[in-house]
């Protein structure tokens, strides 16, 4: 089963899959996709993400491999829903996507072992985990300012059941920048899969309902530009879609200065 | 953990290298590998919902550890979103300011989160109450005094803070908002007194109030 979060008509709704292009509310409405506004389908409570994740990405990112997870956090301004858009900033020369497969706990724990991992896994769902390295510092590397950006972690469409994925370790990543293939890669790649990752983070701290896990991204980054459509997709998940815009798509008539009154 | 009710909702951040105590400490190393030049941006952290401890929590450890380092400070509480802010109107999104401990495993290094050594269970124990801006007073006039089992450990005035709450704000909310209910910690110093398992720690925050918790004996 997979579900999402949408807004519609005033009200916050969980809606399913209709067809192709549709979506069915929990009353029998039939809404078209592109009609209603996405929302992220879990509201995040503690997110972490995986930096350096996958062996190829380490390589090219001219890292070694991390001997323990390199695990940073998000606050909950990061996250925008599916079909939104996501702003970079007039200053920045590189932003680049990250499709991630995102674990989504589902049951509390702490001291978890690897072999009961999956037991605490309420599903899975794609983020799209935009990083502006033009910000990068050294400190607390990645710092919040390249990885917490608001609206810049992009989450969706849909929560898919774990009972409907067989092998999260075994799922084909795609991204696509305006229709072309830029990334591609296999969660079977991942250096700490995703029982290693929750036996880890539990082994200091209680993983509650709806903590997220960002595992990581394969190699294959690009600069993305303002007008850019970025479809990030993951094998039996979903295709998470987002457009990038300039400051003056973003604020619109706010302006690109500081905060107007 | 948590016993007593906590005063907060939202998202817990903190910044570090934001006072002349820890600049200092840290010296020439920030000019060096892996830093390779002092920080430009507030060198931020989070501390996530489960690091919450209520006043009067015991904190247990995590298996193996048996120091902690205390970090006294303040944290302020937003009663409006801030985005976007400048230092001239940063102070009207604040509705008060909030007695914490910042609680780590000891790392002499800045250069990767340090989520297992800040983010464990009941790492961030808080005051039981938020006090409004205008009880508050003026906060670099403030003095935290902490003491492990009685005895004075250390004193920080918050008058050396490198960006004041107005400038903090303002470069934060730079890039992400900071939500109704969310608290940023105005800084922790390098290196703060360690603690061992057993040991009751007082934190005399002045107008702020106090807030006491104990390390207890057991790891969890």
């Amino acid at each position: 089963m997979k579900r999402a979060r949408i807004a519609w008509q005033g009200g916050i709704h969980e809606a399913r899959p209709h067809g192709a292009d549709q979506l069915r509310l929990a009353d029998g409405r039939i809404v078209g996709q592109a009609e209603v506004t996405w929302l992220p389908p879990v509201q995040p409570r503690t997110v972490f993400a995986l930096g350096l994740n996958y062996a190829d990405h380490a390589k090219e990112l001219a890292f070694k491999a991390p001997e323990a997870p390199l695990v940073f956090l998000k606050g909950p301004n990061a996250f925008t829903g599916h079909r939104s858009f996501s702003r970079r900033p007039a200053d920045a020369t590189y932003m680049h996507y990250e499709c991630e497969l995102a674990v989504v706990i589902g049951k509390a724990g702490y001291r978890i072992s690897k072999a009961d991992a999956y037991d605490h896994v309420a599903g899975y769902t794609v983020a799209n985990d935009y990083a502006i390295r033009d910000y990068l510092e050294n400190w607390y590397r990645p710092n919040l300012r390249v990885k917490n950006r608001d609206a810049c972690t992009p989450l969706g469409p849909w929560l898919v059941d774990r009972a409907d994925v067989p092998d999260p370790m075994a799922l084909r990543l795609t991204t696509r920048v305006n229709g072309v293939t830029t990334q591609q890669g296999t969660t079977a790649d991942m250096i700490f899969d995703v029982p290693t990752l929750i036996e880890y983070l539990s082994s200091f701290m209680t993983l509650s309902p709806g903590d997220l896990i960002l595992t990581g991204t394969p190699e294959g980054l690009a600069d993305v530009k303002a007008g850019d459509v970025v479809d990030t997709e993951i094998e039996g998940i979903g295709c998470l879609t987002n457009t990038i815009v300039d400051d003056a798509g973003w604020f619109g008539a706010a302006g690109q200065g500081a905060h107007a009154q | 953990m948590t016993s007593k009710p906590l005063p907060l909702a939202g998202t817990v951040y903190g910044v570090v290298m934001n006072d002349r105590v820890s600049v200092a400490r840290l010296g020439a190393a920030a000019a060096e590998a892996p830093y390779k030049g002092a920080p430009r941006a507030p060198v931020l952290y989070i501390k996530p919902a489960n690091t919450l401890a209520a006043e009067g929590a015991a904190v247990r450890l995590p298996q193996g550890e048996a120091r902690v380092e205390v970090a006294a400070t303040v944290g302020i509480v937003f009663g409006a979103p801030a985005a976007r802010r400048t230092p001239a109107d940063a102070l009207e999104t604040v509705a008060g300011y909030l007695l914490v401990a910042d609680l780590s495993l000891p790392h002499a290094s800045y250069y990767r989160p340090a989520i297992r050594e800040k983010c464990f269970d009941g790492a961030c124990p808080v005051a039981a109450r938020v006090v409004p801006v205008a009880e508050a007073g003026t906060l670099a006039h403030l003095t935290l005094h902490t003491f492990f089992d009685g005895l004075p450990v250390a004193e920080r005035t918050l008058a050396d803070l490198l960006r004041d709450v107005p400038q903090l704000i303002a470069d934060v909310s730079e890039f992400m908002t900071l939500h109704t209910g969310d608290v940023l910690l105005v800084g922790v110093e390098y290196q703060s007194p360690q603690a061992a398992p057993g040991t009751k720690v007082r934190i005399d925050g002045g107008a702020l109030g106090a807030l006491a918790f104990s390390i207890a004996e057991e790891a969890r």
